[in-house]
């Protein structure tokens, strides 16, 4: 485990290096629907990395993340449908509005542990849906189409699907480098300390709720801008992103790739949407071999893809 | 006598119909070695964890250091300088012994909504937390998980934990409970060292160490303070004596 030279780090250093490349292979063949389908994987994998904050790090098991989703999303959305095109406003916009959605939702949902709290959150989260679906001028349960995607000036054109995609990139690679330095500073080992043990930390002088509630909202504004990016990719945001169902697949991703590891959710993420991808070419109801194969995945693997890795390299 | 460092006054705490602690009232002098003994059940526990807010007292108050602490929460109690230890061991399972006692001085040394340095390069954390390992004798197991520790070692761990925490009282919840006879004799002499250092408050089943070590006890049954003071004192008690022999109940119709 401590030489660098590990399966584990192996396979991480080809995945980054492969979505760093992608874009090549994408021209070269002149397959443009690998290139929307991973910038679509990205997004995704980049949501399931700030889950796996509080859910791996943080021992709190969100079943309401896909909100952030939405909320990102809609603040993208009724920006520019509102005339504001701007991407340093609607950005910005977009990772406000999650912070204080996490942080209402925190502060209420913290009071609670184990099914109480994922309860809750998936609660909290179904509100957002409901209340996306409700909002008449917005296009309501049919869902907002965004004319023009968010506007940097000549910085960066986001029109431009390769341009697009490595925006979506360095926002992945960014979120997981901040989640790393995170998760290694005195606010992560507290966190992992309150994950570990909560009457111990509070015994030593920790106010373990004040940290919780901040792990929480850092994770929810992570998601926004997955949010941002997801309704910039599809050119749409409705509240069908916020559903509970979308919330459980962040979710499997992040236990699939291994949660409480830094590039598992990424890992989960890419496997699990290929795997989508691949068997709903084969059979529409692919959901019934996805079930078992996570089964096996939890019962035999517990520490998702990385884990696995983790053993083969240790022999 | 010096002003208390720990005084508790009138304290009560039910369980539905059971009075667990009842109009306890008790002080600490600074410097000194505090036993609290007591038969299965007297609630030793519970006090325990009411002094370190754990657990809410129905009624009453605790002073520490001449400052009201009835109603403030364990994090806060620690900060002013109470420490305590388990009776099961509580400790972070899947942390080294090093990042269990390092945390413990990080709470004490700033505040920790610090996101991006790495914790574990911080010098006067790990000095720290070396330091108070040493003083127990782990130094060598630093860098062990403690899943992977001895039973023995956890307890000495969750010593080094509470002495990092730089404390002024010290609430030792039963430090011998499981421990062979090498093994506890190693804590009376680790603790015959820390008494000279901190004030202490020890609830311990093992006699022999109380009699050891204790400057003065104080007995509970059922809740109740029914005698205080120097071991020979406690020793020759009447009252105590009928307690340890399980006549319980002519205690306390007396009481």
């Amino acid at each position: 485990m401590k030489s660098a030279l590990n399966l584990r780090n192996v396979v991480v250093v080809l995945v980054i290096a492969g979505l760093v490349l992608l874009p090549v292979y994408s021209a070269l063949t002149g397959k443009v629907f690998i290139l929307t389908m991973f910038t679509r994987i990205i997004i995704l994998a980049l949501a399931a990395a700030s889950l796996n904050l509080i859910m791996g790090y943080g021992g709190m098991m969100s079943f309401g993340h896909a909100a952030y989703l939405g909320i990102g999303g809609y603040a993208v959305g009724i920006l520019a449908f509102e005339g504001t095109g701007s991407g340093f406003i609607q950005w910005p916009v977009a990772l406000l509005a999650s912070a204080l959605f996490a942080l209402v939702i925190g502060a209420l949902s913290l009071r609670t542990r184990g099914v109480y709290f994922i309860m809750i959150t998936l609660a909290f989260a179904q509100m957002a849906y409901y209340i996306a679906s409700s909002l008449s001028r917005y296009g309501a349960d049919d869902g907002l189409t965004i004319y023009k995607r968010s506007n940097f000036g000549g910085v960066v054109d986001l029109s431009n699907r390769t341009q697009f995609y490595y925006v979506c990139l360095a926002c992945l690679l960014g979120g997981t480098y901040l989640i790393w330095r995170i998760v290694n500073s005195r606010f992560g080992l507290v966190v992992q300390g309150v994950r570990s043990n909560e009457q111990r930390m509070q015994a030593i002088g920790f106010n373990a709720n004040r940290y919780r509630l901040v792990c929480f909202v850092i994770s929810g504004t992570i998601c926004g801008l997955a949010g941002a990016l997801l309704a910039n990719n599809t050119d749409f945001v409705s509240p069908a992103v916020m559903y509970w169902t979308r919330s459980g697949d962040l979710m499997v991703m992040v236990i699939l790739g291994g949660m409480g590891t830094l590039f598992g959710p990424v890992i989960g993420a890419i496997v699990f949407l290929l795997l989508e991808e691949l068997l709903s070419q084969v059979t529409e109801y692919w959901a019934m071999i996805m079930g078992p194969l996570l089964l096996l995945i939890v019962l035999f693997a517990r520490g998702g893809i990385m884990g696995l890795l983790g053993r083969f390299s240790r022999g | 006598m010096a002003e208390p460092l720990l005084r508790v006054e009138n304290l009560i705490k039910r369980f539905g119909g059971l009075v667990a602690t009842d109009k306890l009232s008790m002080e600490v002098t600074p410097g000194e070695l505090h036993a609290i003994i007591g038969p299965n059940g007297a609630g030793k526990t519970t006090l325990i964890s009411q002094l370190t807010g754990q657990l809410v007292p129905d009624s009453g108050a605790i002073y520490f250091a001449g400052r009201d602490i009835t109603n403030l929460p364990p994090y806060e109690r620690s900060r002013l300088g109470l420490a305590r230890s388990f009776q099961i061991t509580s400790l972070l399972r899947d942390f080294t012994a090093a990042d269990n006692v390092a945390l413990a001085a990080q709470a004490h040394a700033g505040h920790s909504y610090r996101f991006w340095a790495d914790a574990r390069k911080e010098q006067p954390l790990r000095e720290a937390a070396r330091a108070a390992l040493a003083r127990v004798g782990l130094d060598k197991r630093a860098d062990v998980p403690v899943s992977e520790l001895s039973h023995g070692e956890q307890r000495e761990l969750e010593l080094a934990v509470a002495l990092a925490t730089k404390p002024q009282l010290l609430l030792l919840d039963e430090p011998m409970a499981g421990l062979g006879i090498t093994e506890s004799q190693r804590m009376v002499a680790l603790l015959k060292e820390l008494r000279k250092e901190v004030t202490i408050v020890l609830v311990e089943h093992d006699m022999e160490a109380v009699f050891a070590l204790a400057d003065r006890i104080t007995v509970l049954v059922y809740g109740r303070v029914i005698a205080s003071g120097k071991p020979d004192e406690i020793r020759s008690n009447e009252e105590v004596k009928r307690a340890y022999l399980g006549d319980q109940h002519a205690v306390t119709s007396q009481g």
